[in-house]
């Protein structure tokens, strides 16, 4: 595997020569566990498909030279429309790949299914007994993103920070338009919808600073809907949140409908406390004092429950 | 709602002169070009004293190659409006670095963008395969015309009047700033007030019922008026792809049009179909848009698959190899293709299971789809290629081709849509194919069937150079985009941060102008054609040693196709007719049916065009009244009993030995 990316690498820098220094193809190098089984997934099923594809095209350039009607030595046969041997093989090659590619689809979805919580945090390095994951609640704005931390009790506006090697469960919603939650050195991207929840689980490698942004068109503030995401050690980390609690504001409800007011390239601001169920309340649509919660509205539903239970089920309600 | 009447308000609804962008330059200058250019065109017409020649042989014409011509010159015209779009986005996004905001500013780029999806898809793509079909499936069949006449006319128009609503859009109001599938909620009433959404459900809907309905039209045409002879599987593999496309439209448009008519009525009546309260659910649009928009694509692709099977054929000089699994492959793409919608949005958060489903589904798809290039490979094998326009094109189209192949089955593993989902590797994955694909073989029909149409062939000169640069074009501009969704860029960005991904817009950037020289010479190639048309004139019907009836009528055919229905016995029936040295009949001719010239079509569509309008602005009296009159119109026509009429049997006789005596 790992002889595959140094390939794509070495192909990358020879097919960019100096012109793309300090480029970064990062989603084949990503930093976080869940990004980099994407990207080996994305070598392997490439490299299964060119079994098939580089012998077409290959066929595709000889047969039209060899058979071009200037080259009278070649074999002329204009009748000649089917050999059941050749048709097996035509659809059988095609079949045969696609089953493979199939298995692993299958076994790769499960495995990587972004409602699955993570049970290793590298390659070879199982979560450790007792670590719970970092939960995060993310919720896409207009057009900017409000990270909670609800075991901190903090919350953060266009940045986001998590500690190295310990899984992080994101649970995702929206105020207004459709949005996706994407960093793409961590892992894949999720949509962030109004009413609805999804999650994400990953977990961040290497220490760093990575992009991260709306992978999904959602309006007039769209290109200024980017953040960045702190890959930090413990210690960083700790710091990074005595900073929040320091040099934070409060968000209470009041606080939180200013900030629900559409704006564009919001600089980072911090929340060193939040007014307790925010959160839950923006999820189901009844931040308003007065406001009957999604939850409440229809009696056989419970509202937002764990769905990592349920994986096969739709998982928004 | 106020509580007094407001006459203005009726009768104007939202429209106002600021609705007419003057401040913007942009649109100024562009309108100030249109400007120009229509009203030399008009007065050109009026000069050459051609509107009375335009009416009765183009505009009301219900000859279903008189329809087909016309549905490509709107199809070409669009391509323009569609590529000028694309060379502004490809721009925006070479210079819009740091602190270089570039020329677009959002509000305009986020247009722009909807609108070149719209336009290529609705008014290039659909017109130009609708219009391939008008054109060959009733000659390749053996008819006359297709089944209903006047609704393909009718048809048309309605298409025509989707263009033309989106067209006004530029210079009347705004278009949508949505995406091309305008998604709500942004789509909803209180994230998009202004009528650029609206101009895009009227236009689509306008333009789907012509689709709608000449999708009836191709199937009924195709199953009950086939020459004598022709039993299903001995139907040329074009008509095979355009029945199952044509199966595929009847199935999949209603879905549009009630995914649509949902998401007016969210904006126009306070319904919550799709809003984020109330109960409404943003992901049954997605859903059922999608549930549309996938067999669309194969809508697209698959008369164009028939395109590549005749001319591989022809220019090899060979049968079609595997003529049944191609058929087989291609009902098997058909019925596939309502299984995979949901490829469009793993990302929305469905389970693992759902979305492995829906991933092996497409998988699937694409052992039909790679059966189909090996046949034409092994077509290939052992022929005597001629490499003539149309045979680059489809050598050109086998390599790309297989390349999107590949990257569409790479977003269909799940796991890995993941992290390329909505970036630009997917544009670039959809580009591949349906350039690759559909632009390709749009380009090789028309270069194949040219000498059909107008009695000459293209200038070839201008065909390879039409098609060396759309190639090179292609590959330059959006190979790059491959590699910018490998470093994480996302689509639809009008301004980008990280200078490292300058260059490859740039590359990117000279691959779209290398396409725009493709596209000139593609123009200018009709009109040197035209001047060199004595030397290109093809007399005998047949200029590519052609296998199906369409090549054993002359060109341009007449009016009726066939002075006698040709009986079949072989799927490669003209092919074998030469074989057996079949002569045209020289008397014995008898009078010919035919249907009569109608301005209903134009008519109505024109009435629609006015109702989409003053609906798109709330004008409601002027509504209400195009709405009666749409009634009042199409009642009338159902009493016009003068439809048809006769060619005599001497005319019949002059017009065939006059062609008899030509290819003689």
């Amino acid at each position: 595997m790992t002889v595959f990316k140094t390939l794509i690498k070495s192909l990358a820098a020879t097919a960019g020569v100096a012109m793309i220094s300090g480029c970064d193809w990062v989603v084949m190098s990503p930093s976080g566990d869940i990004a980099a089984q994407q990207a080996d997934l994305i070598i392997w099923a490439t490299v299964l498909m060119l079994i098939i594809v580089v012998p077409v095209i290959a066929l595709t350039l000889l047969f039209a030279w060899r058979y071009r009607a200037s080259n009278k030595k070649a074999t002329y046969q204009p009748d000649w429309d089917h050999s059941t041997h050749l048709e097996l093989v035509i659809w059988a090659a095609p079949l045969a790949i696609i089953i493979a590619l199939g298995a692993m689809t299958w076994v790769s979805t499960h495995q990587l299914d972004p409602y699955r919580p993570l049970d290793r945090v590298d390659e070879g390095k199982p979560v450790p007994a007792g670590v719970e994951p970092l939960i995060v609640e993310v919720v896409a704005m207009d057009w900017k993103w409000l990270f909670f931390y609800p075991e901190y009790d903090v919350a953060a506006v266009n940045e986001l920070a998590a500690p190295l090697d310990r899984p992080i469960k994101f649970k995702i919603t929206a105020t207004t338009m459709m949005n996706s939650f994407f960093i793409p050195a961590l892992a894949g991207q999720i949509y962030a919808m109004g009413g609805m929840e999804t999650q994400l689980h990953a977990v961040i490698n290497e220490e760093g600073v990575y992009d991260g942004f709306s992978a999904n068109y959602s309006g007039a503030g769209f290109n200024g809907m980017r953040f960045k995401f702190h890959g930090k050690t413990d210690e960083g980390f700790a710091q990074w949140l005595d900073t929040v609690k320091s040099q934070g504001t409060e968000l209470s409800r009041t606080a939180y409908k200013e900030l629900e007011k559409p704006s564009q390239y919001d600089p980072v601001r911090y929340f060193s406390t939040v007014m307790p169920g925010l959160y839950d309340a923006i999820l189901n649509r009844c931040v308003d004092p007065g406001t009957l919660c999604m939850k409440d509205m229809m009696g056989g539903h419970s509202g937002h429950q764990d769905h990592s239970q349920h994986e096969a089920d739709h998982h928004a309600h | 709602m106020s509580d007094t009447f407001d006459l203005g308000k009726m009768i104007f609804g939202r429209l106002s002169l600021e609705a007419i962008p003057y401040h913007d330059p942009i649109i100024v200058a562009t309108f100030a070009m249109v400007s120009i250019g229509g009203v030399a065109l008009l007065v050109a017409v009026t000069r050459a004293k051609l509107w009375g020649y335009l009416w009765t042989e183009w505009f009301t014409s219900i000859d279903h190659k008189r329809i087909g011509v016309m549905y490509m010159i709107l199809g070409i015209v669009m391509m323009l409006r569609g590529f000028a779009d694309a060379i502004m986005m490809r721009i925006q996004q070479a210079i819009a670095f740091g602190d270089s905001m570039g020329y677009l500013p959002p509000d305009h780029y986020d247009q722009i963008f909807t609108a070149h999806g719209v336009i290529m898809i609705f008014f290039v793509a659909m017109p130009f395969v609708v219009g391939i079909m008008n054109y060959i499936v009733p000659l390749q069949i053996g008819a006359r015309d297709v089944a209903f006449p006047f609704l393909n006319n009718f048809s048309f128009w309605m298409t025509a009047s989707g263009a033309i609503l989106v067209m006004m859009s530029l210079f009347v109001g705004e278009f949508a700033k949505s995406g091309w599938l305008a998604y709500p909620p942004l789509t909803g009433i209180l994230q998009s007030p202004g009528v650029g959404v609206d101009y895009y459900i009227w236009a689509l809907q306008i333009a789907g019922v012509g689709t709608l309905l000449s999708g009836v039209n191709f199937v009924v045409t195709i199953v009950k008026m086939r020459a004598p002879g022709m039993s299903m599987m001995k139907m040329p593999v074009f008509t095979w792809t355009a029945l199952c496309t044509n199966v595929l439209i009847v199935a999949a448009f209603p879905v549009l049009t009630a995914v649509l008519a949902m998401l007016s009525m969210d904006r126009y009546l306070d319904t919550n179909f799709f809003t984020n309260d109330l109960g409404g659910n943003a992901m049954m649009y997605v859903n059922l848009i999608w549930i549309w928009g996938h067999p669309e694509v194969y809508i697209l692709i698959l008369p164009l698959f028939g395109v590549f099977s005749e001319i591989v054929a022809t220019y090899s000089g060979k049968r079609l190899f595997g003529y049944s699994s191609m058929v087989y492959a291609t009902v098997v793409i058909t019925i596939l293709s309502y299984l995979v919608w949901l490829h469009h949005f793993f990302t929305m958060g469905s389970g693992a299971t759902v979305n492995s489903f829906f991933g092996i589904t497409t998988m699937i798809i694409s052992i039909p789809t790679g059966a189909k290039v090996f046949n034409w490979l092994f077509t290939m094998y052992r022929g005597r290629i001629k490499f003539d326009v149309p045979m680059l094109w489809t050598v050109g189209f086998m390599v790309t081709f297989v390349i999107g192949g590949m990257t569409g089955v790479l977003l269909a593993v799940p796991s890995a849509d993941f992290v390329l989902h909505n970036s630009l590797f997917l544009i670039a994955h959809f580009h591949n194919v349906i350039i690759g694909g559909v632009v390709f073989g749009v380009f090789a029909a028309i270069a194949y069937w040219y000498p059909k149409v107008t009695g000459y062939k293209l200038d070839p000169f201008w065909g390879k150079m039409t098609f060396w640069f759309w190639i090179i074009g292609f590959y330059l501009a959006f190979m790059p985009l491959y590699v910018l969704g490998l470093m994480g860029v996302t689509r639809r960005m009008s301004h980008f941060d990280d200078p490292s991904l300058q260059i490859w817009f740039q590359i990117a950037l000279v691959g779209a102008v290398l396409v725009g020289i493709g596209i000139i010479c593609f123009l200018l190639q009709f009109y040197f054609s035209y001047r060199k048309r004595d030397q290109l004139r093809d007399e005998t019907g047949d200029p590519w040693d052609g296998r199906t009836l369409e090549w054993s009528t002359t060109s341009p055919p007449p009016q009726y196709n066939f002075a006698f229905t040709p009986r079949v016995h072989d799927n490669d029936a003209w092919w074998q007719m030469k074989a057996n040295g079949v002569k045209r009949p020289q008397d014995g001719f008898l009078p010919i049916h035919m249907p009569k010239n109608t301005a209903a079509g134009m008519v109505i569509a024109g009435i629609s065009t006015v109702l989409g309008f003053t609906l798109i602005w709330h004008m409601w009296l002027p509504a209400a009244l195009s709405l009666v009159a749409l009634i009042l119109a199409t009642i009338v026509h159902t009493f016009n009993y003068d439809r048809d009429y006769h060619i005599p049997a001497d005319e019949v006789a002059r017009i065939e030995t006059q062609a008899s005596e030509v290819k003689a």
